[in-house]
Formats: structure tokens, sequence, C-alpha cells
């Protein structure tokens, strides 16, 4: 079960293998509904790779297939070269998912929260998962809601809890699904600089679900756009700034026109 | 022919879970705190009830028997009536009823409201088995309880019963006279036959929320439909089983 720690620690830097995603021919259907269309994809070890597309694009169910909890209609995705699929992945790589809406633990304090990953694979003594769990709620500025319960907490520290139970985990393939979409200008800023740090000194490869644009221009190694279910192009940021293909430029820069209002042309 | 597939699906999730809750009874050592905390909630939550009905229940047991049986002279076996009743049939009986509206609609509505909000899967994908740290050590605390929770329950039926024989004027029977009778008819098997049914109940009934609790798909709105389909089905196999083990028991 503890198995899994021997590898790698960015808290105290010891060095593992960093690892990758790659995604086949990706396929998935709820019902009649098509939700990833043939998606192909590789995120390499140590990289941080951002995700972004309109809603109901299809980028978190595309997550959870990467965390094996969903299994593709057709096509295969795996997780340093294992198949993601198989539970025994779980075991093999350490990966931490920030759920789109945070999925704490309700019974759990915060600090429960947090420990619960380090005592249930008995990563260290009740001293030394203090520290840890002490130390990442300080770097999202939450030391003084440890004892907090989840219902207590805004839309915004809910998310941040959720982003510092995935950092004490340690992983080597940590996935945010829109991080910062509840967060202030600062604690976004704080965000990405977190996601950097892990990947320039422990090599954590990231894989980061986001409608930010600011934060996808400025961290991502590569974006990927995913419209309709369907991977219209991974390129990197620089190609992003000035998008050749209509239909990307019109999702990054959408025209505001206050004169003749998108609603407007509804009613009509 | 849907239904039925679901009942089978049902069935079939719910086997998986168990074997899976099983191959954790090593883990259970390092689960006391939860085991614990399932324990208390358990007898918390049911004690106080349990002994409320069960007084009743032993009590009109009591004057039923005292009114059928002191026509024809033969009241002092009103205890040994009470006793054989509250321990082979309605002690077990009814503490597994008590258990399946207070301790399964709870479990349902808990592990159903974490399936939907996602915590289930934040476990998953931590590598934490939801059969290890929510589905084990409530098993385990329910088939520790169950026995204690159904000897009080019988305790506290034969005490009312001897408490209305005696008090009941058209009854009056001597307290000395009703546990003798209590005494000689319920064996120590019958009182054992009731532990058995008692045990089987809980683990049916514990199992059966902890399932259809993490069997949850949807919304908010199914946390509701999920707890009347545990405690209905729960009822349903307890009065079910009832039968079949009564006979086995005989
Ligand atoms: N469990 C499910 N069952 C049925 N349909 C689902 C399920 N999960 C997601 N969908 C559908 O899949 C589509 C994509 O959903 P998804 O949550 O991946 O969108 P998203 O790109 O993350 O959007 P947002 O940016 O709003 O979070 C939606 O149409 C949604 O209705
Ligand atoms: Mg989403």
């Amino acid at each position: 079960m503890s198995d899994c720690h021997q590898t790698r620690n960015p808290f105290t830097h010891d060095e593992s293998p960093a690892v990758g995603v790659k995604l086949e021919h990706v396929s998935k259907n709820f019902g009649a509904l098509a939700v990833l269309k043939d998606v192909s994809l590789e995120v390499h070890p140590g990289e941080i790779f951002v995700l972004m597309g309109p809603s109901g694009s299809g980028k978190s169910v595309l997550l959870k297939h990467i965390v094996g909890l969903e299994l593709p209609t057709s096509g295969k995705v795996s997780v340093a070269g294992l198949d993601a699929s198989d539970p025994t992945t779980r075991g093999k790589v350490r990966m931490a998912l920030v759920f789109q809406a945070g999925a704490l633990f309700n019974s759990l304090s915060v600090y429960d929260n947090l420990a619960l990953y380090l005592r249930e694979h008995r990563v260290t003594n009740e001293a030394g998962i203090r520290e840890k769990v002490m130390r990442a709620l300080q770097i999202l500025s939450l030391e003084n809601a440890a004892r907090k319960s989840p219902s207590e907490l805004s839309g915004g520290m809910r998310k941040r809890v959720a982003i510092a139970r995935a950092l004490v985990q340690e992983p080597q393939l940590l996935l945010y699904d829109e991080p910062t979409s509840e967060l202030d200008p600062v604690m976004s800023a704080t965000i990405s600089e977190i996601i950097a740090t892990l990947k320039d000194e422990y090599h954590v490869t990231s894989f980061v679900v986001s409608h930010d644009r600011s934060l996808a221009l400025s961290i991502a190694d590569r974006v990927g756009i995913l419209m309709g279910g369907r991977l219209l192009t991974v390129a990197p940021p620089a190609a992003l700034r000035e998008p050749t293909d209509p239909q990307i430029a019109d999702f990054l820069n959408p025209l505001i026109d206050v004169k003749n209002p998108r609603f407007k042309q509804l009613e009509a | 022919m849907k239904q039925l597939i679901a009942i089978l699906e049902g069935i079939g999730s719910t086997v998986r879970m168990l074997v899976r809750a099983a191959g954790f009874v090593p883990t259970l050592p390092r689960q006391l705190p939860r085991f614990m905390d399932q324990c208390y909630q358990i007898g918390y939550t049911t004690l106080p009830i349990v002994s409320v009905l069960s007084f009743f229940i032993g009590s009109v047991l009591a004057l039923q028997a005292g009114y059928s049986m002191e026509s024809f002279g033969a009241k002092e076996f009103i205890g040994s009536l009470v006793g054989l009743s509250m321990a082979r049939e309605l002690g077990p009986m009814m503490v597994a009823i008590l258990l399946a509206g207070r301790v399964g609609s709870a479990i349902a509505a808990e592990l159903a409201s974490m399936k939907v909000y996602q915590e289930v899967d934040a476990l998953v994908t931590m590598n934490i088995p939801p059969e290890r740290i929510l589905v084990l050590p409530r098993l385990a605390a329910v088939l520790v309880m169950m026995p204690v929770l159904t000897i009080i329950a019988n305790l506290v039926g034969w005490f009312g019963g001897a408490i209305v024989a005696h008090s009941v004027e058209f009854i009056a029977l001597d307290p000395e006279k009703y546990f003798e009778t209590l005494r000689r008819f319920t064996k120590f098997d019958d009182v054992a036959s009731g532990l058995v049914k008692a045990e089987v109940f809980g683990f049916v009934v514990v199992t059966i929320c902890c399932s259809i609790g993490l069997n949850t798909r949807g919304g908010p709105r199914e946390i509701g439909a999920a707890v009347t389909k545990a405690v209905v089905v729960s009822l349903i196999l307890i009065l079910v089983l009832d039968y079949f083990l009564t006979k086995a028991l005989m």
C-alpha cells in the first residue's frame, strides 16, 4: 500500500523519474452523448500542459480519464507507460487531482483533509505529518483555517484547501481542474508560481485545465485547446498570442461589443 | 427486464464491495479510532429507542399472555412466553428494524452524499479504497454492537413483562414465579439463536446501506432516493431472512 512512497519526495528532495501522460484516440460517450471524440495527446514528463476550452467541452471528463475515474469508450490512456484504467496504477504512480468543486471531505477539518492521505499511507509519523500539513497550508495562506470545517469556508478558500491537499501528497503528476477560477488575482499568481516551482525544482508533471489566459500564457510549456470534445490544437503559448484559426481566436479573444451585445442577437 | 438487470448489478457490486472490504480486515487494528467511533454511533443512536421499545414489547407480550392464559389458570407461564418470544424473535427483529431506520438510513445518506459530492472519487484518486475506511469499520462495528443491543433489548423486555404481569390487577403474577418459568423454558440456545439472527440482520443492513450509498449516481436529489431505497430493501431483507433463519435455527 505504501510502497509508492519510496520513489520521490519533493519536500525532501530525493529524485525519481518524472512521469508522462499519453492519450491515444480516446473517445468517451455517456449514453448517446459523445463527450470526447478521438483525442490523442501526449504530456511529456516534467512538463506543464494547460488545457483550455469552452464550458462543457469535456475538459473535466478528460482529466478523470487520466486518474482512472472514467474509463474510455474506446482508445487508451496511459500514465508513465501504465494503463490508467488499471486500479493498480494508482499505487505505482503518485497522482493528485484538484477537483473543480474541491471535493473536500466534509466530515473532516481542513487539517484532517490534508492529513488523511499521509496517515492512510503511513508516509511519516504525526509530527512529520503536522509539519507537512502546516507547510502546505502556509503556502496557500490557510494557517488560520486549519481547525475549520469545509462548510465554514468561502469558495476560494475551499479551492485553496483542495490545492493544498494535492500538494501534501507530493505527487509525481498533479492535475488541476480550474485551480484559479475562484481566486483573486494575487492568489492566482501564487498558484501559477507554485505550479512553475514544482516543475523547476521537483520535476512534477502538471496538467492544468483552466480558462485563465494569463496563467496559460505565462507558465505553460504547451497549450491544448479542446472544443466540442475534439482537440483542435496543441501549441506553445507563444503561438496562441496571435492565433490564426478563427475558431480559436474567437475563443481566446472574444470581441466585446457593448453596442450590439450577443444576447440582443438572440432576442431578434 | 431493465429492473432485473439493475437488481443483478446491485447484487454484483454489493458482493464485490464485501470481498474488497474483507481483504482489508488486516488493516482493522490501525483503524481502531474509526471503529470505535462507529460503535459509538450505532450504540448512541439506537440504545435509547431500543430500550423504550423493548420495554413496551415485553409489557404488551405479558399483557396479551395474561389475558389469554389467565382463563385456564396458566398465568405463571407468562414468564416463559415473554422470555422465549423476546429472545428468539422479537428482540433481534426489533433491534434490526431500528438499526435499519436509524443507523442504516444515516449510513446511506452519508455515503450517498460523499459519492455525489465527489468525496469518494477523491478517496479513489488518493489510492485510499472507500471499502477500507468507509465500509469495513462500519461492518466490524455492527457485528460487535448487535449482540450487545439484542441482549439489552431482551433484558429490558423481560423486565417490562415482569412489571406488567405483577402490577396489572387481573394477572398479579409474583415476579419470582415469572422469572422462575422464564428461566426454566428460556435456554441458552434460544438466546444464542436470537443473537445469530441479530448478527445476520445487522451485517445485511449495514452491507446493503453501504452498497446503495456508494452506488448513488447523479445529483443531491438522488441522496434522498438512496436513503429510501436502502431502508426499504433492508426491511424487506430482514423479514425474508427472518423466516429462513427461524427455520434453520429450529
Ligand atoms: N457523468 C456524466 N454523465 C453524463 N454526462 C456527463 C457526465 N459528466 C460530464 N458529462 C457531460 O459531458 C460534457 C462535458 O463535461 P465536462 O464537465 O467535461 O465539461 P468542462 O469542459 O469541464 O466544462 P466546464 O468548463 O464548465 O467545467 C457535458 O456536456 C456534460 O453534460
Ligand atoms: Mg470542468
